[in-house]
């Protein structure tokens, strides 16, 4: 019986921005179905390398494949069935929740059904017609949320997903984004402990190279100290 | 095409939500009528005078307009959200360029009857026709091109200034034939409709340049 291939595989992945290497030979196996926890401090290069994953940034050189599909050249095939979380909503201020899900889901093809599902699914329909500016961070962060699963991704690249959530919206929000998902995830945080628990694999990043790739159960205190010393 | 539909209903959507970009094209063309009015000491103009005013102060608000076209979707995530999405991208480029000259065909739905009562001597109603036609081409012009030179001046810092600086020379070529066309028209006992060459002028630039955005929009929202 044949292996599924892996949901993303990098090899020397390298990316840089003017002369600054912000990623440097980074190689990595995330199988289908499983989550990779992406730690290292500011300017690690976490947030570049979900970038590229989620075909907003080229790679310079390397080779990244996602589902299956090598990225750039293939980026149209896999942009359906990725979902990304970044550090900016990307949601229009001056629209509501509900007309900015609607944008997001004429431009996925979604039904406008799964929008209202949403928006009951993260407690947000009542505040769903004010715009997005006058919502406090934590409601932004829920529509955003919302925003990222709406086409129901086979992999999603949460970029710090927890932030401006207290911990009920974050109990709100985990049956779209945590482990119950049932998708591929890769996920950043600034929660070493919290992000080994819900990761399979855990990539360590220093100043854009890759300090280990293991199982949570094997990085040592020493080496999490290491990222962020 | 349904791409198109989505993101020039978000567009106007936005416009009329914060009336940030057409409010300042009108009060800006109204505002230069009547400067013109005391600065040319004349109480009307006609000819080939009242087509560059008219000309050049429709270019000059529609290039507010052209800076502020893309300033949502830099400052609130839209590049990305749009780009995520699996859709093709040249829907941007359409969806943005009709936008703009929406906005444009609403700016002279106000700026030209202001114009008739502040500036104009003669009549503007039997040359009308000949006038919205020639305007008609402008605006499309004007619109390819802004969008194109938008998406590039967007990119960098000093955009407020990329975007004149890029656009105007330009448009020159454009300009021209829309003020010859329109000379005629707004004369004394003028023309009812522009001269043919004028309009082939207007209409071979807005099918080059569409057809040069087209070819390069795709590069331009690369990373």
């Amino acid at each position: 019986m044949s292996t599924p291939p892996p949901a993303i595989e990098l090899r020397d992945l390298t990316r840089r921005f003017g002369e600054r290497a912000v990623l440097r030979g980074v190689s990595v196996t995330v199988a289908e179905g499983t989550t990779l926890a992406v730690l290292g401090a500011n300017g690690a290069g976490k947030s570049t390398l979900l970038r590229i994953l989620s075909t907003l940034l080229r790679p310079h050189a390397g080779e990244v494949s996602v589902l299956g599909e090598p990225l750039p050249r293939r980026g149209f095939a896999v942009r359906g069935s990725i979902g990304y979380l970044g550090h900016e909503p990307l949601l229009y201020r001056d629209l509501s929740g509900r007309e900015n899900l609607h944008y997001h889901a004429r431009l996925h093809r979604v039904s406008s059904t799964r929008v209202e599902e949403l928006l009951a699914a993260v407690g947000m329909r009542h505040r769903a017609d004010d715009p997005v500016r006058t919502l406090s961070q934590g409601m932004v962060q829920r529509l955003a949320v919302c925003r990222a699963v709406l086409h129901q991704p086979r992999l999603l690249l949460l970029d710090e997903p927890r932030a401006n959530l207290d911990p009920g919206a974050a109990a709100i929000v985990a049956p779209l984004i945590g482990r119950e998902a049932g998708v591929t995830r890769v996920l950043t945080s600034h929660d070493p402990a919290g992000a080994l628990t819900e990761a399979d694999t855990v990539l360590g990043l220093r100043d854009g190279r890759c300090e280990f790739v293991t199982e949570p159960g094997q990085v040592s205190p020493t080496a999490l100290e290491g990222l962020y010393r | 095409m349904r791409t198109v539909l989505t993101v020039l209903r978000k567009d106007l959507l936005l416009e009329l939500r914060t009336f940030e970009t057409l409010p300042a094209m009108i009060l800006f063309s109204v505002s230069t009528f009547v400067v013109f009015h005391f600065a040319l000491d004349q109480s009307t103009i006609a000819g080939q005078l009242a087509a560059g005013v008219l000309t050049a102060t429709l270019l000059f608000a529609g290039l507010l307009g052209v800076n502020r076209l893309f300033v949502a979707e830099r400052e609130q995530g839209g590049f990305d959200g749009f780009l995520l999405a699996p859709v093709d991208r040249s829907a941007l480029l359409v969806a943005k360029a009709a936008a703009l000259f929406i906005f444009l065909v609403v700016l002279e739905v106000v700026a030209l009857p202001a114009f008739a009562l502040l500036l104009l001597g003669p009549s503007l109603g039997p040359p009308l026709g000949g006038v919205v036609v020639l305007l008609v081409l402008a605006d499309l012009a004007l619109a390819v091109i802004g969008t194109l030179v938008s998406a590039i001046a967007i990119r960098t810092r000093a955009r407020d200034l990329i975007g004149p600086i890029i656009a105007l020379p330009l448009l020159i070529p454009a300009l021209i034939a829309t003020a010859e066309g329109a000379g005629p028209l707004l004369a004394v006992h003028g023309h009812t409709f522009p001269e043919g060459r004028w309009l082939l002028i207007l209409a071979l630039y807005d099918l080059v340049f569409a057809l040069l955005a087209y070819a390069v929009f795709d590069f331009l929202l690369e990373d």
